[in-house]
């Protein structure tokens, strides 16, 4: 009982922390009035973190490269935003704002997710830098569409006047926002933690194999791309919300890269990551922003990327790696929450279903795995017992 | 213009390959193969080859290296498709099917350089082997909405798996990284994935290289076991002949792509042409 509770815990500590966020940021938003910037913020946040976790899918856990993730995301932001527009011109809806917007979710999704069927069958065929370059120039393209369009149908250069909740409660937005970040990890956690998401680790892994073994890629490739294309739709139309005019060129390939990078900083095949890094990139970015203002602006972006690559060095640097190891946040998790560690109760654990199967978490289990083989029993012994019983 | 029409309307025909037609015949054989072929180009890699393996049979493929035995695997598997001739499971013909679905139908195959999941645990990889089994069916919607089925549906696998590793003696090891298993546990890991696919053919691409004899006698006593157990049919491809000689029921002796001899391992490898081949005059 005690263990199925820490395993429950541990497994589903991203969604507690996540409504808790939420909590927190509504009570407060309600108690005392917040500024605009703290809240443009929350939500720049929330786009990032659906953008980033939806990725993760096709970076992390399929293992294709995607460059054009921005591209899904500005046909969910100007296709959803399109809809509500004409809806809510159509006729007088102020009290139904809220179906508005989510039968624009949903047609942006639906939108983006056919794009994504479309991408996906390139990835049939093609691998690695090629389907790079494909997704690339299928982010460009949607781009250079939008931006090239009448200013009746989706605003051109100027941008698409998107529709928008009542200004003074920008607040009510980011609460959105959160819940989609839950409904977001609950689809696309769930998948990988079943029998799918073990199909599609195994395709990233051999692809060969995977094929020999029964796993129909074509299958599982296009529901990956699909899937993650939909919520880049999502996180788009929430966009489409938050920001007016929708420009297309918000949507160019900095974006695609900017997401892939919390992707990778997150730590490949680990969804925690991706929103931890999602959440952290976004707030330097804006700080950044707002501290190199005028002149200093060029810096910018020199200082983001010096700051990005001290953070890779940290994390993969050989001669930091005694201090990673005695330092990090997980230790400290550790000494909090459980003084005594108990390596057999994560042993145990450590192949149930409810575990993502992440490079990082299995990593964690075989570190584990030795400790018990130096204190129990030996290697060698272990070894001489097999060898007995076979024979 | 009309030559450009032709061209634009091969290119379309060769998108959507015609349907093979494919028959069933009465067969007292698991495997048959009709003087089954391929040839890249000019290069006729393997001809007129008939295998007829009976059912419980071990039954080995040698042969000099560069002789073809791989690519009958990859024919037999859907990784190549015959240019000629053709082969059938249990009478069903299978020629032009892709490689999952060979598999659904019941030919399941290892690798020559082992290629597992690598950074799956063990058990995780005997149960992508579990995948495709009626038996263990959830639909994705039921995962994703955590329905009971799912959870009905993970727990068999992982039982079913678990029992799999056991018979292989790879359950202390459930919980690695398949990738640090070693070599010899690495190549029974993949066996169990193999027969996870509930095959009724088993194919191993030389199952016992890389192995000191220890390991060797150990992996033949195992290929014994499926046999006995999984009521399988085993078609191997070993160089060591003194594994093939004191495993298999009946092999085949492949040579520049055609058969050289057959017969028990003893009448085979006697064959003058043979060891002709290995040795030379």
């Amino acid at each position: 009982m005690k263990k199925s509770f820490k395993s429950f815990a541990k497994h589903y500590m991203n969604y507690a922390v996540i409504a808790a966020v939420m909590l927190i940021f509504t009570i407060l938003a309600l108690a005392t009035p917040m500024k605009a910037s703290t809240s443009l913020l929350f939500q720049k946040i929330t786009v990032a973190v659906i953008m980033a976790v939806s990725l993760s899918l096709v970076v992390g856990f399929l293992g294709e490269l995607s460059l054009g993730h921005a591209g899904f995301m500005s046909i969910g932001a100007y296709l959803g935003g399109k809809i509500a527009l004409v809806i809510i011109e159509g006729g007088d809806l102020e009290a139904s704002n809220i179906l508005v917007f989510v039968l624009a979710l949903v047609i942006g999704a639906a939108c983006a997710a056919l794009c994504g069927f479309i991408v996906g069958f390139a990835a049939l065929r093609l691998r690695g830098d090629y389907l790079a370059i494909v997704t690339l120039a299928f982010g460009e393209i949607v781009r250079v569409i939008f931006t090239n369009t009448s200013s009746e149908s989706f605003g051109g250069a100027l941008g698409l006047k998107s529709p928008s909740f009542s200004m003074k409660k920008t607040y009510i937005l980011v609460i959105i926002g959160f819940v989609l970040i839950l409904f977001t990890l609950f689809v696309i956690q769930n998948l990988l933690r079943s029998k799918a998401g073990r199909a599609i680790t195994a395709i990233r892994d051999n692809e060969i194999a995977a094929k020999a073994t029964g796993i129909n890629v074509t299958k599982h490739k296009l529901m990956v791309f699909v899937i993650s294309a939909a919520f880049a739709g999502v996180a788009g139309v929430l966009f489409s919300y938050a920001n007016s005019p929708i420009k297309a060129d918000t949507f160019d390939f900095n974006y695609s890269i900017e997401i892939l990078v919390m992707v990778v900083l997150g730590g490949m095949g680990s969804i925690n990551g991706s929103i931890i890094s999602a959440t952290l990139i976004t707030i330097l970015n804006d700080k950044l922003t707002v501290y190199l203002s005028g002149d200093n602006a060029v810096f910018k972006d020199l200082f983001y990327a010096l700051i990005l690559i001290l953070i890779i060095i940290y994390n993969n640097a050989p001669a930091l790696k005694g201090f990673r190891e005695k330092y990090n946040l997980r230790n400290l998790v550790n000494k909090i929450i459980k003084p005594k560690h108990d390596p057999s109760a994560v042993r145990d654990d450590a192949a149930r279903w409810d575990v993502v199967p992440t490079k990082i978490e299995m990593n964690e289990v075989l570190s584990t795995d030795l400790v018990i083989d130096k204190v129990g029993r030996g290697d060698d012994s272990a070894d001489i017992r097999e060898r007995g019983g076979n024979k | 213009m009309a030559k450009f029409i032709d061209s634009v309307k091969k290119r379309i025909k060769a998108m959507f390959p015609e349907k093979i037609q494919r028959k069933t015949i009465e067969s007292d054989y698991v495997l048959e193969t009709e003087s089954l072929g391929i040839s890249f180009g000019g290069l006729k890699a393997v001809q007129n080859v008939n295998l007829k393996i009976s059912k419980n049979q071990i039954y080995g493929l040698v042969g000099p290296n560069g002789a073809g035995k791989t690519t009958v695997f990859n024919l037999l598997t859907g990784v190549y498709q015959p240019t000629e001739g053709t082969f059938y499971l249990n009478g069903e013909e299978l020629r032009g099917l892709p490689q999952e679905e060979t598999n659904h139908k019941g030919i399941a195959r290892t690798f020559q350089n082992i290629r597992l999941f690598n950074n799956m645990s063990v058990v995780r990889n005997v149960m992508v082997g579990l995948h495709n089994q009626e038996e263990y069916k959830c639909s994705v919607l039921e995962s994703v909405l955590r329905l009971p089925r799912h959870f009905k549906v993970e727990k068999e696998m992982r039982e079913r798996a678990k029992e799999l590793l056991d018979i292989f003696g790879l359950l202390e090891e459930r919980n690695n990284l398949a990738c640090n298993l070693p070599y010899g546990k690495q190549r029974k890991l993949e066996i169990a994935r193999a027969l996870a696919t509930n095959p009724k053919l088993l194919l191993l691409d030389e199952p016992a290289a890389g192995m000191n004899p220890h390991e060797t006698e150990d992996l033949m006593n195992t290929i014994r076991l499926i046999r006995d157990k999984f009521d399988m049919t085993v078609l191997l491809i070993e160089h060591d002949l003194k594994f093939v000689s004191g495993l298999c029921d009946k092999i085949t002796v492949l040579n520049f792509g055609t058969v050289l001899a057959e017969g028990t391992a003893e009448e085979a490898l006697n064959d003058p042409e043979v060891v002709k081949a290995y040795i030379g005059n």
